[in-house]
């Protein structure tokens, strides 16, 4: 048996396109923040609030993930901010080649931020670099205020 | 649901085979290291890939999965530990200030 050094960062498909929606997002220079938390948190809640609120002041453009259904995106589009849906049909996370493919999706030069709704779970999307700028973590205290901060 | 370790096994299952069929090799064990971080579950991840593998050059590759624990460094004492989540604090001075160093990426070592 002969063994082969490989040495190979697994996920690098995802980590080569999420560096390629960065350096675009960069060029255009538009922000790009990636919304994560468990189910029912309140990410949608506080992104509707948040586009109402600052509608006057910056254009926002909502990537909204989601297992199966566009609810969400409804109610974003009820906001009038374009919105693009992305179905996982059951995968448990985003990842960056679906944000490729919806920021094509978007007036991109029209806007001044872009928001991803993740897919609600806090486990797997935090594994998924997108190309964005940061993330914003939506932490639901009812569900326990005993979890580890890490 | 469809699991992300899915994800991370057909990402495996293609660099396996291009490199076996590269080396005109038949792959039969794959050694991964990943970090604390990666979320990845030994169990669904053998199981995922054991699904995908079957019926190609891939079937009989066994998966070794080593962790590598998360590091980081006590602001207080300077010292630099292992992160353990149930009791996140310096293993020296006890020191709850510190700062999490980078966490070992999910890596494909051999073959």
């Amino acid at each position: 048996m002969k063994k082969i050094k490989i040495e190979k960062k697994i996920l690098s498909e995802n980590q080569k396109c999420s560096i390629e929606n960065k350096s675009l997002l960069a060029e255009r220079n538009k922000l790009c923040l990636n919304m994560i938390s468990s189910p029912g948190s309140g990410k949608t809640t506080i992104l509707v609030r948040t586009i109402t609120e600052l509608k006057d002041r910056i254009k926002i453009g909502v990537i909204e993930g989601d297992i199966q259904t566009d609810i969400d995106a409804e109610r974003i589009r009820a906001t009038e901010a374009p919105v693009v849906q992305i179905n996982t049909e059951g995968a448990c996370h985003l990842s960056a080649v679906q944000i490729s493919r919806a920021l094509n999706k978007l007036p991109i030069d029209d806007l001044d931020l872009i928001l991803i709704e993740n897919v609600g779970n806090l486990v797997c999307p935090s594994a998924f670099e997108l190309g964005e700028a940061g993330k914003i973590v939506v932490l639901s205290v009812a569900e326990g205020d005993d979890k580890p901060a890490t | 649901m469809l699991m992300h370790e899915m994800m991370v096994a057909q990402n495996l299952l293609v660099q396996i085979t291009d490199e076996a069929v590269k080396q005109n090799a038949k792959p039969v064990a794959a050694k991964i290291s990943c970090g604390k971080l990666n979320a990845v579950n030994d169990e669904v991840l053998c199981f995922a890939f054991e699904a995908i593998a079957k019926d190609t050059l891939c079937q009989d590759v066994k998966l070794e999965i080593e962790h590598k624990p998360l590091q980081a460094k006590c602001k207080d004492c300077n010292q630099i530990f292992n992160v353990e989540f149930s009791k996140p604090q310096c293993k020296k001075c006890e020191s709850g200030d510190f700062e999490l160093l980078p966490d070992a990426p999910l890596i494909l070592e051999e073959i």
